[in-house]
């Protein structure tokens, strides 16, 4: 078995496992959405008790390891008598702690339009539903897309993490490699290079588009 | 179900979470001095003139920014005995919390040295320093100053993230929350105690950093 496992044989695997990384990274970033949406809506608001629960939520989520994060909902879905698969707690648990991090990126953009932008569209009789849809947005789609391309980057770096509680994505299956193969370095090197090619055109896009955003602004 | 949570049965288990605790404390604060000075270091290089050695710099930068912690930290304990370094498991954990912490940490450094006008280089020529003295007396402390908040966030990171070396063995916070839970099955209590002490600590080194040391040192406002 072990001299059978030809180089060709780890790239394989880790390629086949790498999907499931790039899967996991997706769902928690839609989910994170999902979960998002609401949050900001209800910082929007401005009402005490609903920016202080918000603000609770981002920092218990974000002022904690997300590897504790992922065995409370391992461990905690259990507690309901529901027999938790390591993927859905992965993916439960990367969702909040995604949400956590854009609830705060998304709200900054939106605070960093000027004030007299929402006083107009009032002025002019839109509604808050319409003020934040057709005025707000589109603009804090502009400020908040680079910060949230950067940020898909540590998701997709968390996903790592699911390895812990036993979800085969890219770096178990290193792991599982290492263990039959007794080749750390280059076992480990390539699952490190995988995720290189996922996150570094990532990085590279956030930070072109935030030198485009920033260069639209300042002229 | 949610009444059968046994929180009492845990506290005879209070030395080892103690005692975790405070290697993750002691970890923290290695990995952010030597993590934070090898940023200096780096964002020294990387602000000057452009040399083979700011080109590796900037490669290693993007190299660890752009994989998982727990992949540095096993390339670093499966990896490195293979060439032939032998480090224990605190060792290893530290080395990679170091070299994690100096890419972050040259690059935040980084973007508050760029800010720093140039007459205050220029300046500092002038007066007859070096330009090691004018990096260090002139251009670096109100870099560091700007851009300290910052930083203080990516320590805590670094911090959370130490969470990880449990998995190399190292009998930090996690490790012995580990041991609690294979002693004891109360998993979910076990690891909602450790994730409140997490959190404590996270909060006690904000306020530390940020206003007890920042406001005196480093001119933060509360």
């Amino acid at each position: 078995m072990m001299t059978t496992f030809t180089d060709w044989d780890i790239v394989r695997n880790l390629l086949l496992a790498a999907r499931w990384t790039l899967l996991l990274s997706l769902v928690a970033f839609v989910g994170g959405t999902l979960v998002t949406l609401p949050l900001l809506f209800m910082r929007l608001l401005q009402r005490k008790w609903l920016t202080r629960w918000v603000r609770g939520y981002t920092a218990l989520f974000q002022g904690t390891p997300l590897l504790m994060q992922l065995f409370l909902a391992f461990f905690g879905v259990g507690l309901f008598g529901i027999d938790v698969a390591p993927w859905t707690a992965a993916s439960l648990a990367l969702t909040f702690y995604t949400s956590a991090f854009l609830v705060d990126i998304w709200y900054g953009s939106i605070r960093a339009l000027p004030k007299g932008q929402w006083e107009a569209s009032r002025c002019l009789g839109l509604s808050f539903g319409q003020t934040l849809a057709r005025v707000i947005a589109p603009q804090a789609i502009r400020i908040g897309i680079a910060p949230t391309v950067g940020f898909a980057v540590q998701v997709i770096k968390g996903t790592a993490l699911a390895s812990i509680i036993g979800f085969i994505e890219l770096t178990k299956a290193g792991t599982i490699l290492n263990n039959v193969t007794y080749q750390p370095f280059k076992v480990f090197g390539l699952v490190a290079l995988g995720y290189f090619l996922m996150c570094y055109p990532l990085s590279r896009y956030s930070q072109y588009l935030e030198k485009k955003f920033n260069a639209a602004h300042h002229h | 179900m949610i009444g059968q949570l046994n929180f009492p049965a845990l506290w005879p288990y209070w030395p080892e979470l103690l005692s975790g605790l405070g290697v993750t404390i002691q970890l923290t604060l290695l990995a952010t001095v030597g993590g934070v000075s090898l940023g200096i270091v780096g964002a020294a290089l990387r602000s000057g003139k452009p040399s083979w050695m700011s080109r590796l710099w900037g490669v290693y930068v993007e190299l660890i920014r752009n994989t998982p912690f727990v992949v540095q930290l096993f390339f670093i304990v499966f990896g490195l005995p293979n060439l032939g370094l032998k480090l224990t498991a605190g060792e290893a954990a530290l080395l990679a919390m170091l070299i994690n912490l100096g890419a972050y940490s040259t690059e935040i450094i980084r973007a508050g040295i760029q800010v720093t006008p140039k007459g205050q280089w220029e300046a500092g020529r002038v007066l007859g320093l070096t330009r090691n003295q004018t990096f260090l007396r002139v251009v670096l402390p109100p870099s560091l100053q700007r851009i300290y908040p910052a930083l203080v966030s990516q320590c805590i990171i670094v911090m959370l993230g130490s969470s990880v070396v449990s998995q190399v063995s190292y009998e930090e916070l996690t490790f012995a929350a580990n041991l609690i839970q294979s002693r004891t099955f109360l998993s979910f209590e076990v690891y909602l105690v450790t994730t409140l002490i997490y959190l404590a600590l996270s909060i006690a080194m904000r306020q530390l950093l940020l206003l007890a040391i920042g406001r005196k040192w480093f001119g933060v406002q509360a």
